[in-house]
């Protein structure tokens, strides 16, 4: 156990080939993610390190939940001052992909299904509750349990084609899904996406604490109980029998199947919550943003997502998190920073790439791939073993992910 | 009848790009299993620089649009070639990172092609002849689509000839069928993953002249858009097989066309079709050895 | 992987009687996908005959091979051919070096002709074409046939014949008569041990008739680790008690776990 990172390494270091599985098993072989030795013996790391943890994040969850009421600044990091509009604005979208990232996590980090088709339920959430709160003149409340439902059937409906199939196969279907939703809203039925524009957030039947730059901190909240309740249903999930049946699934599916388990039903739970939850991050994104457009139900952002979880690092629930805040403050940031003066005034060789933060970004995570594997979450697990406080099974993301 | 004839043949000439694209997809996840991310910016690039050559040379001539082909494979193959040199081969046998670099570098890529050529489509021309039409039958079929369709069909013939009749192209197909056994023959099989990248993104620039043709414009979104049907393609095709690629291109390109004039839901029917595929034939129609769940 | 409740002491054949063997594997360690499926494994061939790897299904003999040659990951221990280590060598080097292999299975290239198979594997200069040819006369009627449609006994020549096709050090031959027709079984062991003549053979063998016929010394290996090892396998196989532990009784269809 004390080798997860180890092990992480030996199983991709194999050299001149592997044994003559199929390329499906291969690919699914090498998108295990380190075993997190959380789950599995939760009774032997000490209660006291637990203890710490949870003050950690109860402390963390605090001190982000007073941020609207401060007056903190960090230039180059948020445009204002925290309790200002402009700064909460960014940092409920961070919040809110954390979250994204996080449901995404459910699928990729914990069942090992790699999804391009992700995006469809976080665009179904904003664009069925935006298409409601317009047309039906719905309360709030009764439009977003209606959008709920139809995010849980369509994820099932979507979710049980798509699993019949794996590896490969399965990140097809839900591409192809994915894409036939996008082309949907693009196009615009009856007016009712608003196609290449978007749809705007019809505020009539949203309370007046919702609505508008002055209650951005409101919405800022939201964001952060969001990410809060996302957080827990996903370690809750992973946790319960289906989480460790999924993962024992990506580790070996024939084991499960001698043992009379059903992986089937385990993959579609962990996908159907997986979506749903992304649409409830879809509504709010929806208040958040005054609107809907069309890159939310694109391959771009299911591939946004796989960037982020992939940067924070494959099967760590907090690594997710900071991912999704990160790739977000980056992507607004670098955007900011284009513009810049000192950006603007450099000869065009550095100009036209610094001036694109999807180059910048993509550069990164180019790098992280090839020179930090495990992400975020993989390179604070080396660092803790390397100054020796990593005792067995005490590393900062078990105590993180056993805490929160 | 007319009307039937046209879409077949626009329905062939779409194939063909879908072809070039797929082919390349096809044949790197055969032996490397990976699924190329960045093929869509091969073709991307190809297409800008070999609209550039042309632009250079005179649009409208034959021996610009000849040079805009020639150009837009090689800074294809160059691409593809450094793509693997650079970024995969020193993720040996990892394959979901080998997936993950090409997704990056392919954000990158567009982000930049962005940044140097605009986000905005450029519309291009050809030589005056293909412009045109020729009446087939009462159809007025455009001309660029019979340069399109026989380019492809030489990429084809020429493809299948290297696989059959090259020892490289032995060590490729055997490798598609199974890698490990080719390193335990004693060859060194990643040389070529070097040559079937360097293929795959010839084919891909190639495309990209073509598909440029057949749209009209370039754009750095050229290759985005495309790169999703080529994968559609490669899927229903059957990951690794060439013929699959090729059947499934001309079985896609023309059904959208017909799906897209008749009822105008082209893009849906293609999505059914992968999943009616998938879920009746989960290693496509001609793949061996995909595994399914 | 579970483990037996009793052990023999493991006899260490450093060197056994054989000065020189051509290939010793010491505290070799492998695993696939994480899990360690070679234990702790030392042995050595010696540089003639043929050696039998025995033991019963799933306690790692393929795998042992395979770590050998680099299928699967390698964790610790060395590998040397001739004196030579190996053991860091990607495949394709320890291949040229000089090692044969015939794969469990067979592992012909379906989609390929018989000819296809053989020139693939041709890496000298001089490839063995004759001898390979009247090893298998069959093979040449055939040449143009896909791989894919012949008989198993038919695919079990072009393996063989594919590592025969060169000067090699030492085969690693896996189960070749599994799943065959009793006359073919014989043909497969005529022509081993024809080949035995000009190159030591290291054998996983689970039809212990072919063992017999074959075999000079053996290695036995329980639980991903020798637990015996004899000058003789017709001794060892015998001692019925030995037999019985080690291999079971009526060890059955050959089939070890992937």
């Amino acid at each position: 156990m004390s080798a997860s990172t180890e092990e992480l390494e030996d199983q991709h270091g194999g050299r001149g080939g592997r044994e003559g599985s199929s390329a499906t098993d291969r690919l699914k072989a090498s998108l295990t993610p380190p075993p997190t030795p959380g789950p599995s013996g939760p009774g032997r790391s000490p209660t006291r390190r637990r203890l710490i943890g949870g003050v950690a994040a109860v402390a963390g969850v605090v001190a982000l939940a007073l941020l609207p009421l401060l007056n903190v600044q960090l230039p180059g990091i948020l445009p204002t001052a925290t309790y200002q509009p402009g700064a909460l604005q960014l940092m409920a979208l961070c919040l809110l992909m954390g979250a994204a990232a996080l449901t995404y996590h459910l699928l990729i980090g914990v069942a090992g299904l790699l999804s391009f088709g992700h995006a469809l339920y976080v665009g179904a959430g904003a664009y069925v509750l935006g298409i409601l709160l317009e047309r039906t003149g719905m309360g709030l409340i009764p439009a977003m349990l209606l959008t709920l439902l139809v995010v849980v059937i369509l994820a099932n409906v979507t979710g049980a084609v798509a699993l019949r199939v794996s590896g490969i196969p399965f990140a097809m279907v839900t591409l192809a899904f994915a894409q036939a939703g996008s082309v949907l809203v693009r196009r615009n039925p009856d007016g009712a996406t608003g196609g290449e524009e978007g749809l705007s957030l019809n505020t009539e039947q949203v309370p007046a604490f919702l609505v508008g730059v002055s209650n951005t901190r409101n919405l800022y909240w939201l964001s952060l109980a969001v990410l809060i309740i996302v957080f827990a249903i996903v370690s809750w999930i992973q946790n319960s029998r289906a989480g460790h049946l999924a993962e024992a699934v990506r580790e070996n599916e024939n084991r499960v199947r001698v043992l009379g388990l059903k992986p089937y039903l385990a993959k579609l739970l962990i996908f159907v919550v997986g979506g749903t939850l992304a649409g409830c991050v879809g509504m709010v994104h929806l208040l958040l943003q005054s609107g809907a457009v069309p890159r939310t139900v694109s391959a771009d952002f299911t591939i946004t997502l796989l960037v982020m979880v992939v940067l924070g690092g494959v099967g760590s629930r907090w690594g997710a998190v900071v991912g999704g805040v990160l790739y977000t403050l980056l992507d607004q940031r670098l955007t900011v920073l284009a513009q810049s003066e000192a950006i603007q005034s450099m000869p065009a060789l550095l100009r036209v790439p610094l001036s694109e933060p999807l180059f910048l970004l993509g550069t990164l995570f180019v790098l992280v791939v090839l020179f930090m594997p495990g992400g975020l979450a993989g390179f604070v697990r080396r660092l803790s073993a390397r100054s020796g406080s990593g005792r067995p099974g005490k590393d900062p993301v078990t105590v993180l992910e056993q805490a929160e | 009848m007319d009307t039937i004839l046209l879409l077949l043949v626009t329905g062939i000439g779409l194939g063909a790009v879908y072809f070039l694209v797929a082919s390349g997809l096809s044949l790197i996840y055969g032996l490397m299993g990976v699924l190329n991310f960045a093929h869509g910016a091969f073709l991307t690039l190809g297409a800008l620089i070999g609209w550039e050559t042309a632009r250079v040379m005179g649009a409208d001539s034959w021996g610009g649009f000849a040079l805009s082909l020639l150009v837009g494979c090689l800074v294809g193959a160059l691409l593809a070639a450094l793509t693997e040199f650079v970024l995969i081969r020193p993720l040996y046998e990892r394959h979901i990172e080998q997936v993950l670099v090409t997704v990056g570098l392919n954000l990158a890529a567009i982000a930049l092609f962005e940044g140097i050529w605009g986000t905005d489509p450029v519309f291009i021309q050809g030589p005056t002849w293909m412009g045109m039409t020729t009446n087939i039958l009462g159809a007025q079929v455009p001309n660029h689509l019979f340069i399109t369709i026989l380019i492809a069909g030489l990429v084809l013939a020429g493809m299948v000839l290297f696989l059959k009749r090259t020892r490289y192209g032995m060590i490729i197909r055997a490798g598609v069928e199974n890698r490990s056994m080719v390193t335990a023959l004693g060859i060194d099989v990643r040389r070529a993953f070097t040559l079937v990248f360097t293929i795959g993104g010839a084919a891909a620039g190639i495309g990209g002249v073509l598909a440029s043709h057949y749209f009209g414009y370039v754009s750095p979104l050229l290759g985005g858009s495309l790169l999703i049907f080529a994968f559609i393609v490669t899927v229903i095709g059957g990951l690794g097989s060439l013929a699959g690629a090729a059947v499934a291109s001309v079985l896609v390109g023309v059904l959208q066309q017909f799906a897209n004039y008749f009822w105008s839901i082209g893009d849906f029917v293609v999505v059914i079709l992968l999943a009616v595929v998938l879920l009746t034939r989960p290693s496509g129609l001609m793949g061996r050895k995909v595994a399914t769940a | 992987m579970g483990t037996t409740a009793q052990r023999t002491p493991v006899p260490v054949p450093a060197g056994g009687t054989d000065p020189a063997p051509v290939l010793s594997v010491r505290n070799l360690k492998a695993s696939i996908g994480g899990q360690q499926v070679v234990e702790d494994v030392t042995f050595s061939v010696p540089a003639t005959g043929i050696t039998a790897l025995l033991g019963r299904n799933g306690v790692g003999k393929t795998s042992s091979i395979k770590a050998i040659l680099g299928l699967i990951q390698r964790d610790a221990g060395t590998v040397d051919l001739e004196g030579q280590p190996i053991q860091a060598l990607p495949t394709h080097r320890i291949v040229q070096r000089g090692v044969g292999y015939v794969p469990e299975d067979r592992e012909v290239f379906a989609g390929l002709s018989v000819a296809e198979n053989l020139r693939l594997s041709e890496r000298d200069d001089h490839p063995r074409r004759e001898l390979v040819e009247a090893l298998f006369p069959d093979l040449v009627k055939r040449a143009q046939q896909a791989a894919g449609s012949l008989s198993g006994g038919q695919q079990q020549m072009v393996s063989l014949a594919r590592a025969l096709m060169n000067e090699n050090r030492v085969l690693l031959v896996d189960e070749p008569t599994k799943g065959l027709a009793p006359k073919i079984v014989g043909e497969v062991a005529d022509a081993l041990e024809e080949a035995a003549k000009t190159v030591p053979i290291l054998l996983v063998e689970q039809n212990l008739a072919v063992v017999r016929q074959l075999a000079g010394g053996a290695i036995v290996l329980s639980d991903g680790r020798v637990v015996h090892t004899t000058e003789s396998a017709t001794s060892f196989l015998d001692d019925d008690i030995l037999v019985t532990r080690h291999l079971g009784v009526g060890t059955g269809p050959a089939h070890e776990g992937a």
